[in-house]
């Protein structure tokens, strides 16, 4: 039998795994950036126990392999008495992960940023967190799409991680296919195009959101 | 009564004093320009003023609130004291009008369509009223400057500080953003200069404050200033002003 002949049988296998690579990115990615607003800002203007509090956060994520991680919450966490699912673990590691990288990516954008703003803001009366939503965070933001877009483009390939703790993603069902099969060429060969493809997708949406929130002063016009 | 009084104010940034025991009062309407050295606490005044920078010791009033005081509400305060910046600080992320309307709309809380109508006012005061839809890259600095005394304005402040507005402009386009200062100076707009630009500050200015090392050496009108000043520092400044920037008529 030719791989293209076995291929149909597992198709829906791959396409479940397909989906739940894309659930994994596209919810961590977006509950890690939630998380990620309040750790910057945190980071950023808070004194005393918030801004600790972040910091440790993001020394103990950045600072401790994934996989160690994911092992803690999948392994680790059931000792204590909770049950917890194969996918939810891999989510609930990869929200933590990526909150920390991207309040880190965050944080480059609120360095890009003249203090000029910020007196300009509260000459006008503006308080410190109107400032800082209305004023600083806007602009940040925008400094901070090609970080951020980037961390999304590490998600997807990160996630194929999730395998390890029985997570049936992707490359888990590729796995299960070439162990059944014996085609790992070519089913490896697939999935990486597989991944070259949806990162593409990522490259070309945070192209498109670079573009529709584009503002004059905001580009690299040095490039131009 | 004075509209502001500062008393015996004193700031430091490290080992660093700034600003040495200044006291003088600002009457309404007075124009007031601040000329000194580089580095002798003339910007930190300026910041003292609105509280931007609290001084470290020293009081000072904003009519009969001691805006230095402990839980003094600042937001309250800034909003009747307009700052225009050297570097413009325009909001780069929104339009001229938007930059107008952000204080009416989130500070001052009047509704969105107010906030626009009274922003455009205020461009038209400048005369940036056909620029109102463009971004700050997309202004020359002038315009920009004019903006951001529109900025100011809008927010009908008691006073206005203006920190070397034109000093990053190039020379051409100095004389549309003196035109506007000149015009508020004219309406009775109380206004602290700290400036260069002397013609301004001749025909304009009630009074010419010269600063050096945190402390005003000397203060007087300006053809008192000008023809005759009695500090030999503030001699030798004029001096130089007028070596760099041309005698000025």
């Amino acid at each position: 039998m030719s791989f293209f002949a076995v291929l149909p049988k597992y198709l829906p296998d791959l396409a479940h795994g397909l989906w739940l690579t894309i659930a994994l990115t596209l919810i961590a990615a977006a509950l890690g950036f939630l998380l990620s607003v309040p750790l910057v800002l945190a980071l950023l203007y808070t004194k005393g126990i918030p801004r600790m509090l972040a910091r440790l956060f993001i020394t103990l994520v950045r600072g401790t392999p994934l996989l160690v991680q994911l092992f803690f919450i999948y392994y680790g966490i059931p000792a204590l008495g909770i049950r917890i699912q194969p996918f939810n673990a891999a989510l609930i590691g990869f929200i933590l992960n990526s909150a920390a990288y991207q309040a880190e990516y965050l944080k480059g954008g609120f360095m890009a940023i003249s203090s000029e703003q910020m007196e300009a803001a509260y000459s006008i009366g503006l308080s410190k967190w109107q400032a800082v939503r209305v004023v600083i965070f806007p602009q940040a933001f925008r400094f901070a799409i090609p970080a951020l877009s980037n961390e999304i483009i590490y998600l997807v390939k990160y996630t194929s991680v999730a395998y390890v703790i029985q997570v049936p993603e992707l490359l888990s069902q590729a796995k299960f296919f070439a162990s059944d099969t014996f085609f790992h060429l070519q089913i490896y060969f697939l999935i990486g195009v597989v991944y070259l493809l949806l990162i593409w997708v990522v490259s070309k949406l945070s192209d498109m959101l670079e573009h529709k929130l584009h503002i004059p002063g905001f580009d690299i016009a040095h490039l131009r | 009564m004075p509209l502001v009084r500062i008393e015996n104010i004193s700031k430091s940034f490290g080992k660093n004093r700034v600003l040495d025991g200044i006291t003088f009062d600002i009457e309404p309407g007075a124009v007031k320009v601040i000329i000194g050295p580089s580095g002798t606490g003339k910007s930190t005044l300026l910041r003292c003023i609105n509280m931007l920078a609290p001084p470290d010791s020293g009081k000072i009033w904003l009519q009969d609130t001691e805006i230095t005081a402990p839980h003094t509400d600042l937001i309250k305060i800034r909003q009747k004291i307009g700052m225009v910046f050297q570097h413009f600080a325009l909001f780069k992320h929104l339009r001229a009008v938007d930059n107008v309307a952000l204080g009416l709309h989130r500070v001052k809380k009047m509704n969105r369509s107010d906030a626009y109508e009274k922003a455009k006012q205020n461009l038209q005061k400048v005369g940036m009223q056909d620029h109102g839809d463009k971004y700050p890259a997309q202004l020359s600095g002038g315009q920009q400057q004019r903006v951001g005394i529109a900025r100011a304005l809008a927010m009908d402040p008691l006073l206005m500080l203006f920190d070397e507005p034109t000093s990053a402009l190039d020379p051409e386009l100095i004389g549309e953003v003196l035109m506007v200062m000149q015009k508020l100076a004219l309406e009775g707009m109380t206004m602290v200069c700290v400036t260069h630009e002397m013609g301004f500050a001749k025909s304009v200015a009630n009074e010419i404050i010269f600063m050096e090392g945190g402390h005003i050496l000397e203060a007087s009108p300006p053809a008192e200033m000008f023809n005759n000043p009695r500090n030999e520092r503030t001699r030798s400044f004029l001096h130089k002003i007028n070596e760099l920037y041309g005698e000025s008529k």
